[in-house]
């Protein structure tokens, strides 16, 4: 793992051997499958899933289609993770509701996968999406997850169905029959039932668990597992897919640091796909499952592709255009600086778009660390400003700062850093406007750029210069606007600062560049 | 309590250790078996490399030597560090740590009951005020152990209060072992494993701490090794529990943690009932293993 550099790392090496022949040779790329089966082996993909994979991979690396690209290496890490995505699932899928309800869910999984915290967040979501969910605690096996379901569902606002006590007492194939008819007569739309958490290899509770199925003929059968499992996860989903037959699998504690190469094990060999990602301990962890994040994920590549998808459809391409004219007409206000700040919460948490850039594997401890808030309490202060003073900040004078302090519930040391900070960025659109690089304090040197330093970069940024200042002025945005941790590890104008054409599926040539840039020339 | 044959490896290794010879397929076959057990990459890259060079050292070509030399070389590598618990202090006060899921509260349970068997007296501590039922749970296995429980006063009570209470109450009572459970938290959380920190740190205030134990389970892969280093760096862990055993996975990552790391195994969960627990014994489990 860390000690071996992460597959970013060790690929650039390969690769800095691969361009300069221009073309892959056998050898070439067997080096580099290597590479990529053992970066897979540290992130637990299952044995057999790394060889049918990285076959594949190298198969189409040697193909034609290689060797007509302008740059090979770019072309395998493509392939690498178009093949990632598509074991993955390729496109989400969302849950299969039943025509008549109510539309019923039965969780199962290993114990201690996290079964009942997600029944929790499921239900949550669900009533807030309008439905109304019943719980159904049929786990009387473990002490007391009865009471925590019981517990969860409070917390969650729902409803539970518990007829037992639990902890040993009960049959849980009843209690989940009983629970259909239950949510029948009190009108709940959909069921979510709790299982015991149960071993592949225990015949006995496998069939309970069928039977359980059998009694409540679900719509879906969610499959919880731990990303951080390893090599068992095939199995394990073996043992689970005969014994339950599971429509979609969940992947939780995915707020962790493992890399989750289960999830590629248990879509590879179940074919089913992972609808679901569990992210926390609160109820609101919770988010539907995204392929591509999880490709990049595995391999600790960053998500270049995702963040510039993302930045694209965050950042209108018109207010994009009408941005860059602002830059370079020196007009930029604290109200862009706002509106800015505000595209860039639509794009996801800033979190978690740091976490998606490459190299940032260890820092994931000051990622954890910085506070979103900033970002509310930044917009509190400058929603708390008139028009005039955002539109011109030189107006604030010491008791305008005052008083917007008081209006947005800060301090007044809090607003002269936010003042400052726009200022800052002003200030760096503006260099980024022209063409310039700019230098921010503060920052240690661009990862992507090793070896270059501004001076080589600059080249590139010209070829992209007419692409899209105003997006590398976003970004330098986020980052004086209190992106602070990102500072540290700035992978910035590798991400979206080179955007491309919005919505494409196949990244451009210049997005290609930027991922050849962070694989280090 | 469940039987260990699901866990071993001798169903991957049958095949190669009964052919006539050693050959490529055979280093192979090694190969395979240990991956698909969780010991990662540069363990088993490390294992096979060494009985490489021993096979050509004794000039062996029977398959049947190289399967003694890899469960020697296991048992070597597992018994290079001392696993006895070390429970001599009165009170002698153990902290339950690791991820959530991983049976820290079902390893107390049964950890009471296997001291309980022995002849000491236990209280345990119910320091996790955070997850749902936590204390509840903890409580229904306390009795089963038959083991007296120290609770939080109020909802969300502060873990070290709670810690710092159950060892006055034992030290006051006059109970020797006190067990410690703490809500399960992911290594990455910084905040969650200073807590942890500050834990120790209050318990210490009253007694030394005799054990801080860090449950590992065993269907986890190669963030095993992540989760040993965290804990050990905020928890000051003195030894591993590593459960599930029961089931499939064969938890062979803990070679490395052991190795990176030079925390012991203490401890082997087996199942959920009150009897599954045993204490490490490097023999057996490489005897288990390799057949
Ligand atoms: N098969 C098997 N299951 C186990 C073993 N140890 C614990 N479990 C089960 O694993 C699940 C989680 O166990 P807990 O003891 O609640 O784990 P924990 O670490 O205290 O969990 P949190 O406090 O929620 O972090 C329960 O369903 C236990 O019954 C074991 O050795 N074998
Ligand atoms: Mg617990």
């Amino acid at each position: 793992m860390a000690t071996f550099g992460n597959l970013s790392d060790r690929l650039s090496e390969t690769f800095k051997n691969l361009r300069k022949k221009g073309s892959l040779s056998a050898s070439d790329v067997d080096g580099t499958v290597r590479e990529i089966r053992r970066a897979l082996l540290d992130a637990d993909v299952a044995l057999d899933v790394v060889k049918e994979f990285t076959g594949k991979v190298r198969e189409r690396a040697l193909s034609d289609e290689v060797n007509k690209a302008l740059n090979p290496a770019q072309q395998v890490v493509q392939i690498v993770n178009d093949e990632l995505v598509a074991i993955l699932g390729g496109q989400q899928r969302r849950l299969e509701f039943a025509k008549n309800p109510p539309t019923v869910i039965m969780l199962a999984g290993l114990q201690g996968a996290g079964k009942t915290t997600l029944a929790g967040k499921l239900a949550k979501w669900l009533a807030k999406d309008g439905h109304t969910p019943l719980l159904v605690a049929a786990d009387l096996q473990r002490p007391n997850a009865v009471t925590q379901l019981s517990v969860v569902a409070e917390q969650a606002g729902v409803a539970v169905y518990a007829p037992e006590p639990g902890n040993g007492v009960g049959d849980p194939v009843r209690v989940a029959r009983d629970s259909i008819a239950y949510a029948k007569t009190k009108q709940f739309d959909t069921v979510i039932v709790d299982t015991a958490g149960r071993l592949g290899v225990d015949a006995e509770l496998m069939k309970q668990a069928s039977n359980i199925r059998k009694a409540v003929n679900p719509d879906e059968v969610l499959f919880v597992i731990d990303a951080m499992i390893g090599q068992d996860a095939v199995k394990t989903a073996q043992a689970f897919q005969e014994g339950v037959d599971f429509t979609g699998v969940v992947l939780s504690k995915l707020d962790g640091d493992a890399r989750g190469g289960a999830a590629l094990s248990v879509a590879s060999v179940t074919g089913r796909p992972i609808i679901f990602a569990s992210t926390g301990e609160g109820l609101d962890d919770f988010e539907p499952f995204h392929p591509d994040r999880m490709a990049s994920r595995i391999l600790d590549l960053g998500d270049i592709l995702t963040l510039i998808e993302q930045a694209q459809q965050a950042f209108d391409e018109d207010e994009a255009r009408a941005m860059a004219e602002k830059f370079s007409t020196e007009t930029f206000t604290l109200d862009d600086f706002l509106k800015q700040m505000q595209q860039l919460r639509n794009m996801g948490s800033i979190k978690k778009m740091m976490g998606m850039l490459p190299g940032m594997g260890q820092m994931k401890q000051q990622l954890d660390s910085f506070d979103e808030r900033e970002i509310v309490r930044t917009e509190a202060i400058i929603q708390s400003m008139t028009l005039a003073e955002r539109q011109n900040s030189k107006l604030l004078n010491g008791s305008r700062r005052l008083r917007i302090a008081r209006g947005s519930g800060s301090t007044v040391t809090e607003v002269n850093a936010l003042v400052n900070r726009f200022e800052q960025a002003a200030k760096m659109m503006k260099t980024v406007a022209k063409g310039g690089v700019p230098q921010i304090p503060g920052m240690g040197p661009i990862p992507g750029a090793r070896g270059g330093g501004s001076k080589k970069q600059q080249p590139k940024k010209k070829g992209s210069k007419s692409g899209n200042p105003a997006k590398r002025a976003t970004e330098n945005a986020a980052l004086a606007s209190g992106a602070k941790p990102a500072s540290a590890g700035a992978p910035g104008g590798t991400g979206f600062g080179l955007g491309g054409a919005a919505g494409s599926a196949a990244p451009t040539e210049e997005e290609l560049a930027s991922l050849q840039k962070f694989l280090g020339r | 309590m469940a039987q260990l044959s699901s866990w071993s490896l001798s169903g991957a290794l049958k095949g190669m250790f009964s052919k006539p010879t050693i050959d490529e397929n055979t280093w192979e076959d090694l190969e395979y078996a240990l991956l698909t057990a969780d010991f990662g990459p540069d363990v088993t890259e490390a294992v096979i490399d060494d009985l490489h060079e021993k096979v050509d050292r004794y000039r062996t070509t029977d398959p049947r030597d190289l399967q003694r030399m890899l469960r020697e070389s296991l048992e070597e590598r597992l018994s290079k560090y001392d696993t006895t618990l070390k429970l001599t202090e009165r009170p002698a006060v153990v902290l339950v740590v690791g991820v959530n899921g991983v049976g820290k509260t079902t390893t107390i349970g049964k950890f009471s009951k296997f001291l309980g068997t022995y002849g000491r007296t236990v209280v345990v501590g119910a320091a996790d005020t955070f997850r749902a039922a936590a204390v509840e749970q903890l409580a229904t296995w306390a009795e089963r152990g038959g083991a007296q429980i120290v609770r939080p006063q109020q909802q969300g009570q502060d873990p070290a209060s709670v810690a710092f209470q159950t060892v006055d109450f034992a030290k006051r009572n006059g109970i020797e072992i006190v067990l410690i459970d703490t809500a399960g938290r992911l290594q990455t959380k910084g905040g969650l494993m200073d807590e942890l920190s500050k834990i120790r740190r209050v318990i210490e205030k009253q007694a030394p701490i005799s054990e801080v134990l860090l449950v590992l389970d065993a269907t986890t892969g190669q963030n095993g090794l992540a989760q040993a280093e965290a804990f050990i760096e905020h928890a000051g862990v003195t030894g591993l529990v590593l459960t599930k055993l029961d089931g499939s996975a064969k938890g062979g990552f803990v070679l490395a943690v052991q190795e990176k790391t030079g925390i012991p195994i203490k401890l082997v969960g087996q199942g959920e009932g009150i009897h599954d627990l045993t204490g490490f014994t490097p023999h057996v489990f490489a005897q288990k293993l390799v057949g």
